[in-house]
C-alpha cells in the first residue's frame, strides 16, 4: 500500500499542529477513511491517529441545561446511554437506524459529523468528482442518480451527505466545538457542512489541522423528548443509507405546537433544516393538514438533480410520517427497529386477521 | 481431505436408517470455531502475493501502463503483462466443454469488459502488490460502451445455458392466440446480478516441477483438473486440487476464469507459490454473473382457463466474445398443460463480463417472468391463481407428454394454500389492509426445478476394526455434502454415520462430479451407495462361502447389512459382524468401489422434476412504498429426502434468494462507462435479517423409484423458483400494480397522490 506517516499524537494541541500540515488526515475509528484508503479515493500522506487521545469519550451534563459529547464517543456508546437517549429521543433512534451494530460499536461522534458521501461518482476514481478533485466535472449528474440530492445542489455536485446522526442534530441546532490552528472556537452545525455552489464542490468549512473535539445540545433541545422521532426510508429493512429521512420534534401545549424543531436527511449535501416548515407549525394546532403544509414549505425549493423527482415526493411524505409520529408522542422504549416506518407488530410474525375494506 | 474434528454420535433409532436423519453438519464445529482452512488461508513457504489490474473501461486497448513504476516499488517481483506473460498451452479464446468458456489471460491489449485484468502484479506482501497494481496507471483508447438494449449487438443462438436448446416449439401457438377469447401479453426486464459468495475466487498455487498443488475453492474437481493440465500443458494427474470448504459458489466456481489461471502461470513462471484472492469489487466481472433478461410471455386461454397458447420469448444478455444466455423461456417447458408451447431466446452481445450459471440459471429469471405471466393470465380470467394453475396442470411434460417419473405438486399446492390461508384471498387486487393501514397481498408461484445427473465415482473401503472409509471428491459449498454424502455412504454399508470416515474436497479421490444442476446429491450419492454395496457385496461372499460363519450357505437367500453386521435375510438370528468376517478371512479390508451414472433411458423415457408452491405475503407503506415479505411458506416435493435439516435450510436459502431477486439485487451499471456503480456489499442489495420473515418449507413426502437408484432429486434451487413470482403477484394483490421490472423499488409501488 502508499506510505504514509503514521502520528499518535500525545494531546489536542500536538493533534492539530500535526495535522495543519496538508495531506493530512485525522484518524479516529476509521470506519469511513479506511475503506476510502483501500478503494484509492483517500490517500493521505499523514495519518493523525487520535483515537487514544483521553478525555474525549464521555457525555458532561452541563449546568445550563445544555449537554456536552466528546468527539471519540462511540455512536452505540450515546445511543445506549440512558439518560441521553430519554432526553435525546430522536438522536439515540438515528444512531440505532444506522450502519450495522458492529459499525456502531466502532464509528465516533466526530466521525459521523464528517463522513463523506456515498455517491458511487465519489468512490469511483475513474470517474469525474468535483468533491474528490475539484474541477474534474461530476459524472454524477447525467449518470446512475436515482439517489441523489434535491436541495441544495448545483452542477457542480449533487451528492448527499448519508449521516443519519446529523439530521437530529441539524434540527436541535447542536454547536460544534473545533480546535484550530488559531485556537477554540464554536459553530453551529448548520455551519459545518457545506453545498455545492456554482464553481466549487467543498465539504465542509473546517481549516487545515480542524479538530472537532465534542459537540453542543443547546439547553431547548432537551424541552422535545415528549415528541420527537427520526423514521427513515430504506431500501432494505437494516444496513442501508436513507433514501430519504426525517427528524421531527415537536414543543407541544396540548394540541398546539409551541416549538418545532425538522430536518429531512438525503437530500442534500449537508442535514437540511427545515427552518420554513417550523415556522409555518410555530402556534398551530398539531394535525395532518399543517404537517402537510410544513411540508410543502421546507420543500418548496426542491429540484430533481437527475432521475430521482420521486425522492421530492418521498422528503415531503416522510416528513408528514415524522410529525405524525412525533405528535403521537415518543415510544417507551426504543423500536425493536429503530426509524422504520413499519410499526412494531411486523417484525415479529403478524397478526393473521385482516379485513376487507 | 478429511475433517479433523470430533462428530458426537447421533441417536438414529426413531429413522431405522441413516439417511433420513436431521443430522447437523459434520464440520460445523470446525466452521464456527474458526478452524475450517479455506483456500486463502493457506500460506506456503515463501509465497508470494498477486494482484490483479483490472480495466476501468468496457472496450478498448490498455495503450500504456507504467510498468516500471510498478516494478521499482520495494516488494514487487514482477508485472505480468501481456508483453511478457508465458506461454500457455491452449487457447484461451477457445472453450473446453462443457463449461470452460473463453477466458482473458492477458493474451491481448484489447479489453472487453470492465474489471478484466489487464495486468498481474506478484510480490512479498499484499500491500506491496496492491501498490504496485494503483502505479500502473492505464491509460486507454477508449471505445463506446455497448450496455444497454439500445447499443448492444442481437444475434440468434445456437445455444443457450449450457448446452441448451434456444428454440422449442409444439403446436401453433399463434393459431391458438389467435382464437384464444382471452389472451395476455406480458413483458419482463430482470437485471444483472452477481453471485457475491461471501468467500471471494481465490486460489494459491505450488508448482514442484511440472505438478502442481492448487489450493483453491472449486465446485467440478476432476473438470477443472482436466482444464487446468490443458493450459500449463501437463498431464492431467499432474494436477491436485484441494477444496474441502467452499464460501459459497452458486455456479460461479465451477468455471474456469482468467485471474486463477494468471496466478497459477505466475507461480510457475516465478517458481514460488502465489496466492491471489480478488477483491469484492473484482468479482464483478471475470467471474461471471446472471445475465440481463427481457422476457415477454404471451398467453391465450379458453374462458375456462383452460391454456391454449403460450409463447415466452428471452432477450438474454451475454458478453461480446462468449455465449452464455440465460435459459429464461425455457422456464414454460415444463411447467402449464397447453396444446401449443413456443420458448424461444435471442441474444444481445454487451460489453460485460460473460455471464454464467447462477443458482438456478435460466429457472429463476424465467420463473420470475412466468408466474407474473401466470398470476395475469388468471385475472384476465376471472380466475383465483391457485384454482388457474389447478386447471392447466400438466399429468405429463407439455412439450413432450413424457410422464414425469413423480410428481407431487398437487399436495404441494393443497398443503402450502391450506398453511397459508390461501382460500380467504379475495380475488381482486388492493382489497386488503392491516390495523395500521399497510396495504397487503398475497401472492404464489409454482416452483420446478430439474434432476440432471453426472456421471461420479465412489470407494467405499470396509477396515479390519468394522468402521469404513468413504472416499469421493464432492463439494460442500456450504449446502452439506460432507453431512448428506456420508449417511447415504453409511446406509449403504450398514454403519452408523459415525463409523464412517469420509474424505472429500481433493481430486485425488474419486471423481464425484460437479456440485451444480441440484444434482451433487443424487449424482455422487448414487456412487457412494454403489461403491457400498460393493463393499457389502464383497464382504458377503467371504461370509456366506466361509464354512465357519453363521452365515454360511446363505448365498441365495442373501444378507442384509445393518449396525456394522450382516443378517441372513431369513433368520435374523443368524448375523456377524464385518469385524469377525474380514479377520477371519485374514483381510485387513474389502474396498468397492463404483462408477455411477443413470440409465440414458430414464431421462428420455421420463420428465424428471421436483416441483413446490411459494405462498407470499407482503405488506406495504402506502406513501411510502416501502415493501416488507411479512410470510412466506413453500411447500417442495423433491424425491427421498437425505437430510431434512439440510433440506429445510437449502429451501430456506432458496426463498431468501427469491426476496433478493424480487426486491433488492440489481448491479447498476452506468451506461455511458459500463462500470457497475455499486459492486460492494453495502451498495449491492441483499436482503438482512430483518428482511427475512418467520419462514416456513413444508418437506411434501415423494417416493420416486425412476429417478434414479436413490430416490433424490435435488433442492438446492429450487426455492428460488416460485418465489420471486410469488412476491410479485402478492405486490400486484396488495397494490394493483404491476411492475414489469426486477427488482420492485419503492418509486414503483408508492401511491402517486
Amino acid at each position: 500500500m502508499n506510505r504514509f506517516d503514521f502520528i499518535r499524537p500525545a494531546n489536542i494541541a500536538e493533534a492539530v499542529t500535526a495535522a495543519a500540515v496538508p495531506g493530512s488526515v485525522y484518524l479516529a475509528a476509521g470506519t469511513n477513511l479506511l475503506d476510502l484508503m483501500k478503494i484509492g479515493v483517500t490517500r493521505p500522506e499523514r495519518v493523525i491517529d487520535i483515537s487514544r487521545l483521553p478525555g474525549l469519550d464521555r457525555i458532561e451534563w452541563l449546568s445550563d441545561g445544555s449537554v456536552r459529547i466528546g468527539a471519540l464517543m462511540r455512536n452505540a456508546d450515546l445511543a445506549y446511554d440512558t439518560r441521553f437517549a430519554a432526553t435525546y429521543p430522536a438522536i439515540a433512534e438515528a444512531l440505532l437506524s444506522g450502519a450495522s451494530a458492529q459499525l456502531r460499536n466502532a464509528a465516533t461522534v466526530g466521525g459521523n459529523l464528517l463522513q463523506r458521501t456515498r455517491c458511487a461518482y465519489f468512490q469511483d476514481t475513474a470517474s469525474a468528482c468535483n468533491r474528490r478533485e475539484p474541477g474534474s466535472g461530476c459524472d454524477a449528474l447525467h449518470g446512475e442518480n436515482r439517489l441523489h440530492a434535491v436541495l441544495g445542489w448545483s452542477e457542480q455536485c449533487i451528492a448527499t451527505h448519508p449521516s443519519d446522526f446529523c439530521v437530529p442534530l441539524a434540527a436541535l441546532g447542536a454547536v460544534i466545538e473545533i480546535e484550530g490552528v488559531g485556537g477554540r472556537r464554536d459553530i453551529p452545525i448548520e455551519s459545518l457542512h457545506s453545498l455545492p455552489d456554482a464553481s466549487r464542490a467543498l465539504e465542509s468549512t473546517l481549516a487545515p489541522g480542524d479538530f472537532i473535539t465534542g459537540l453542543r445540545l443547546p439547553p431547548e433541545a432537551a424541552s422535545f423528548a415528549g415528541n420527537a422521532r427520526y423514521v427513515k426510508l430504506r431500501e432494505r429493512t437494516s444496513y442501508a443509507f436513507a433514501v430519504v429521512s426525517a427528524a421531527a420534534m415537536l414543543d407541544m401545549d396540548g394540541d398546539t405546537i409551541r416549538a418545532s424543531r425538522l430536518a429531512i436527511g438525503a437530500v442534500a449535501a449537508k442535514p437540511w433544516r427545515a427552518h420554513e416548515a417550523e415556522a409555518v407549525l410555530v402556534g398551530q394546532k398539531a394535525g395532518r393538514e399543517i404537517f402537510e403544509k410544513a411540508a410543502t414549505a421546507a420543500l418548496a425549493d426542491a429540484r430533481p438533480s437527475g432521475d430521482n423527482a420521486f425522492k421530492i415526493t418521498l422528503a415531503h411524505r416522510i416528513l408528514v410520517r415524522a410529525l405524525m409520529l412525533a405528535y403521537e408522542g415518543t415510544p417507551k422504549v426504543m423500536p425493536a427497529l429503530p426509524a422504520s416506518p413499519f410499526p412494531e407488530q411486523h417484525l415479529s410474525a403478524p397478526k393473521a386477521d385482516l379485513h376487507v375494506a | 481431505m478429511s475433517l479433523e474434528t470430533h462428530i458426537a454420535p447421533v441417536a438414529t433409532s426413531r429413522y431405522g436408517s441413516n439417511a433420513g436423519q436431521p443430522l447437523t453438519r459434520r464440520d460445523g464445529l470446525l466452521k464456527v470455531t474458526g478452524r475450517a482452512t479455506y483456500a486463502a488461508d493457506n500460506h506456503p513457504e515463501g509465497m508470494l502475493f498477486a494482484v490483479m489490474a483490472v480495466s476501468r473501461i468496457a472496450r478498448g486497448r490498455v495503450r500504456s501502463m507504467n510498468i516500471e513504476a510498478a516494478r521499482a516499488h520495494p516488494g514487487v517481483v514482477e508485472v505480468l503483462t501481456p508483453a511478457n506473460r508465458p506461454p500457455l498451452f491452449h487457447d484461451p479464446n477457445e472453450r473446453i466443454p462443457p463449461f470452460g468458456f473463453r477466458v482473458e489471460v492477458l493474451q491481448d491489449d484489447s479489453v472487453r469488459y470492465v474489471n478484466q485484468p489487464i495486468a498481474l502484479v506478484i510480490a512479498e506482501t499484499l500491500e506491496a502488490a496492491t501498490e504496485g497494481a494503483a502505479l500502473l496507471d492505464p491509460q486507454y483508447d477508449t471505445e463506446p460502451a455497448r450496455v444497454g438494449l439500445e447499443t448492444g449487438v442481437r444475434f440468434d443462438p445456437s445455444g443457450v445455458g449450457i448446452g441448451g436448446t434456444p428454440k422449442t416449439a409444439h403446436g401453433d401457438v399463434e393459431a391458438g392466440l389467435s382464437k384464444a377469447p382471452i389472451a395476455i401479453d406480458v413483458e419482463v426486464e430482470t437485471p444483472p446480478q452477481y453471485h457475491n459468495a461471501m468467500e471471494p475466487h481465490a486460489v494459491v498455487a505450488e508448482w514442484d516441477g511440472d505438478r502442481v498443488v492448487l489450493d483453491m475453492p472449486n465446485q467440478a474437481l476432476a473438470i477443472s483438473c482436466a482444464s487446468y493440465a490443458a493450459f500449463f500443458g501437463i498431464p492431467v494427474e499432474n494436477v491436485t486440487i484441494r477444496s474441502p470448504f467452499l464460501g459459497g459458489g452458486f455456479g460461479s466456481k465451477a468455471i474456469l476464469n482468467g485471474p486463477q489461471i494468471l496466478a497459477i502461470l505466475a507461480a510457475r513462471m516465478l517458481n514460488r507459490p502465489v496466492k491471489l484472492a480478488l477483491t469484492r469489487a473484482q468479482m464483478y466481472g471475470p467471474v461471471s454473473h446472471r445475465g440481463q433478461t427481457w422476457q415477454k410471455l404471451r398467453m391465450g386461454m379458453e374462458r375456462d382457463g383452460a391454456l391454449i397458447a403460450l409463447h415466452h420469448h428471452s432477450l438474454s444478455a451475454t458478453s461480446a466474445f462468449e455465449d452464455f444466455l440465460e435459459p429464461a423461456a425455457n422456464a414454460s417447458l415444463p411447467l402449464y398443460a397447453s396444446p401449443a408451447i413456443l420458448v424461444e431466446h435471442e441474444g444481445i452481445r454487451l460489453d460485460t463480463g460473460t455471464p454464467g450459471p447462477m443458482r438456478a440459471p435460466g429457472e429463476a429469471s424465467g420463473s420470475a417472468a412466468l408466474e407474473v405471466a401466470i398470476d395475469e393470465a388468471a385475472e384476465a380470467c376471472g380466475m383465483d391463481p391457485l384454482a388457474f394453475r389447478l386447471k392447466n396442470y400438466a399429468e405429463t411434460e407439455p412439450a413432450t407428454g413424457k410422464p414425469f417419473s413423480s410428481k407431487a405438486l398437487r399436495t404441494c399446492y393443497e398443503e402450502g394454500a391450506a398453511r397459508f390461508g390461501w382460500s380467504r384471498r379475495p380475488r381482486s387486487a388492493g382489497q386488503m389492509r392491516d390495523e395500521n393501514g399497510l396495504l397487503v397481498g398475497w401472492g404464489m408461484g409454482t416452483a420446478v426445478f430439474g434432476c440432471p445427473h453426472f456421471p461420479a465415482e465412489a470407494r467405499a473401503t470396509l477396515r479390519a476394526d468394522g468402521t469404513a472409509l468413504v472416499e469421493t471428491g464432492a463439494a460442500d459449498m456450504g449446502q452439506g455434502a460432507w453431512t448428506a454424502l456420508a449417511q447415504i455412504a453409511a446406509e449403504a454399508l450398514g454403519l452408523e454415520p459415525d463409523q464412517v470416515e469420509f474424505h472429500s474436497g481433493l481430486s485425488t479421490l474419486p471423481d464425484a462430479g460437479v456440485a451444480g444442476g441440484s444434482g451433487h446429491t443424487a449424482s455422487a450419492g448414487l456412487a457412494l451407495n454403489q461403491a457400498g454395496g460393493d463393499a457389502i457385496a464383497q464382504l458377503s461372499d467371504l461370509a456366506v462361502n466361509d464354512p465357519q460363519s453363521p452365515l454360511f450357505g446363505a448365498g441365495n437367500i442373501g444378507v442384509t447389512a445393518r449396525g456394522g453386521r450382516l443378517y441372513r435375510r431369513d433368520d435374523e438370528s443368524r448375523s456377524e459382524s464385518y469385524a469377525q468376517i474380514l479377520a477371519r478371512a485374514g483381510r485387513s479390508h474389502v474396498a468397492g468401489t463404483a462408477k455411477s451414472n443413470r440409465d440414458p433411458a430414464i431421462a428420455s423415457g421420463h420428465a424428471l422434476y421436483s416441483h413446490g408452491a411459494v405462498f407470499a405475503e407482503v405488506k406495504i407503506d402506502p406513501d411510502l412504498g416501502q415493501i416488507r415479505t411479512t410470510r412466506l411458506i413453500g411447500a417442495f416435493a423433491a424425491g427421498r429426502i437425505i437430510n431434512p435439516r439440510l433440506v429445510q435450510s437449502q429451501y430456506f436459502g432458496g426463498m431468501i434468494w427469491g426476496i433478493s431477486f424480487a426486491l433488492h439485487e440489481e448491479a447498476v451499471t452506468d451506461k455511458r462507462t459500463g462500470r457497475i456503480m455499486n459492486a460492494d456489499l453495502a451498495e449491492y442489495h441483499v436482503p438482512v435479517n430483518a428482511d427475512v420473515p418467520p419462514l416456513e418449507a413444508i418437506l411434501v413426502p415423494e417416493d420416486d423409484a425412476i429417478v434414479n437408484p436413490i430416490g433424490v432429486k435435488g433442492v438446492g434451487e429450487i426455492g428460488i423458483t416460485g418465489t420471486v413470482g410469488a412476491i410479485a403477484n402478492a405486490v400486484w394483490h396488495a397494490t394493483g400494480k404491476r411492475v414489469r421490472k426486477f427488482p420492485i423499488r419503492i418509486e414503483d409501488v408508492m401511491s402517486s397522490r
